[in-house]
């Protein structure tokens, strides 16, 4: 699209916002069938975030987080990033590995392999529900696992949006169980895809 | 009391001795410290995009290697600082998921590193010290005072460059 403008698109963020909140219903879903539990999910909150924004809204940049990143292909292309507080990280794992919650400190090998399935199937399980939605081939790519600072982490979507304009995309989902944990989405299709998304949609 | 400013993404700020000014949790952006020696007066900027040129809206001005070193050297002329005495540090442009090497023919973290430095070379501002690239993030504190790079990340110990 020649004159796609993230900054003031109203319509398209609506659109936006409402696959996001699609993406992660089904993602809680997922994460529900893979932990054995009940989750419930509160109403994603999603935001048009100026680049200052964003590390404040997880808590700070410093904030440590494990970010799951993958690339997407297919009839749309781009990329998707799940992020994790560390801290629902380890509880996160703990639940899936049925083991007691070890709270601080560096994740073990295996631990780290879980997250990074958590990670994908969440990831999956979301893009599965956009595709279904447009009818549109996604194929998302191996992910990639980091823990570390937001603001680092953050970059990497940041830088991508950057090149459209100067806001981020920010779902963030509240899956509340025994405890409530924070996920926050963020889906970064390349421009061409954004034209591809609301024509299969129908606008 | 001494200050310490805070800098944002795509954001550069100026201080004078003895202040200081600092970004928090560098990935794949890079962050450009510079100062004039004799007066104390130094600022950071925290890039996002090597080139301006490339982007259609790039009237955000810090959010670029380019457009970004330029406006941070006008800031410190303004403020008094001798053109001709700066010197620079920089920090950042680490390739924070392997994937990201594949979603861009070339790296952005490198490229953003490439670009500071070919800005830097052609304003002909020498670079003392760099801690650029690996695979995390980092913290970064600019004294003017000394010209001290206080760069802090994860699991590591705190080192000055």
């Amino acid at each position: 699209m020649e004159n796609f403008n993230l900054n003031d698109s109203e319509q398209y963020f609506d659109v936006l916002k409402e696959l996001g909140n699609i993406g992660a219903g089904n993602a809680t879903t997922a994460l529900a069938q893979m932990i054995q539990c009940k989750v419930d999910m509160k109403v994603p909150q999603v935001r048009l975030l100026d680049f200052q924004e964003v590390g404040q809204a997880m808590g700070g940049e410093e904030q440590i987080m494990a970010g799951v990143y993958l690339l997407v292909e297919g009839d749309i292309t781009g990329s998707m990033m799940f992020l994790l507080e560390e801290k629902a990280a380890h509880t996160l794992v703990a639940k899936l590995m049925q083991m007691p919650e070890n709270q601080e400190g560096p994740f073990s090998e295996m631990e780290l392999s879980a997250l990074k399935e958590i990670g994908n199937i969440i990831v999956g399980s979301y893009l599965n529900s956009l595709s279904v939605l447009t009818n549109m081939m996604i194929v998302p790519s191996v992910p990639d696992l980091s823990i570390d600072m937001a603001g680092a982490i953050l970059s990497v979507p940041a830088i991508e949006f950057g090149e459209l304009g100067d806001k981020i995309l920010l779902i963030q989902t509240q899956f509340t169980d025994d405890v409530s944990l924070d996920g926050y989405f963020i889906l970064i299709p390349d421009l061409e895809s954004y034209d591809k998304i609301l024509t299969a949609i129908g606008m | 009391m001494s200050e310490i400013i805070k800098v944002g993404m795509a954001d550069l700020k100026i201080c004078k001795s003895p202040d200081g000014v600092t970004t928090l949790g560098l990935g794949s952006c890079v962050g450009i410290a510079i100062r004039d020696p004799l007066t104390k007066i130094g600022g950071l900027a925290h890039i996002m995009l090597p080139d301006s040129t490339a982007i259609r809206d790039n009237s955000n001005i810090p959010k670029f290697a380019d457009t970004g070193i330029e406006e941070l050297v006008r800031q410190l002329v303004a403020a008094g600082a001798l053109r001709v005495r700066l010197v620079a540090k920089i920090a950042g442009g680490a390739q924070m998921f392997g994937a990201q090497g594949r979603a861009n023919a070339v790296k952005v973290g490198e490229r953003n590193v490439e670009a500071v430095r070919a800005k830097l070379l052609q304003m002909r501002i020498p670079i003392l010290a760099s801690d650029t690239g690996l695979n995390y993030g980092r913290t970064v504190i600019f004294y003017p005072e000394t010209g001290d790079f206080v760069i802090k990340a994860i699991g590591k110990p705190e080192k000055v460059i």
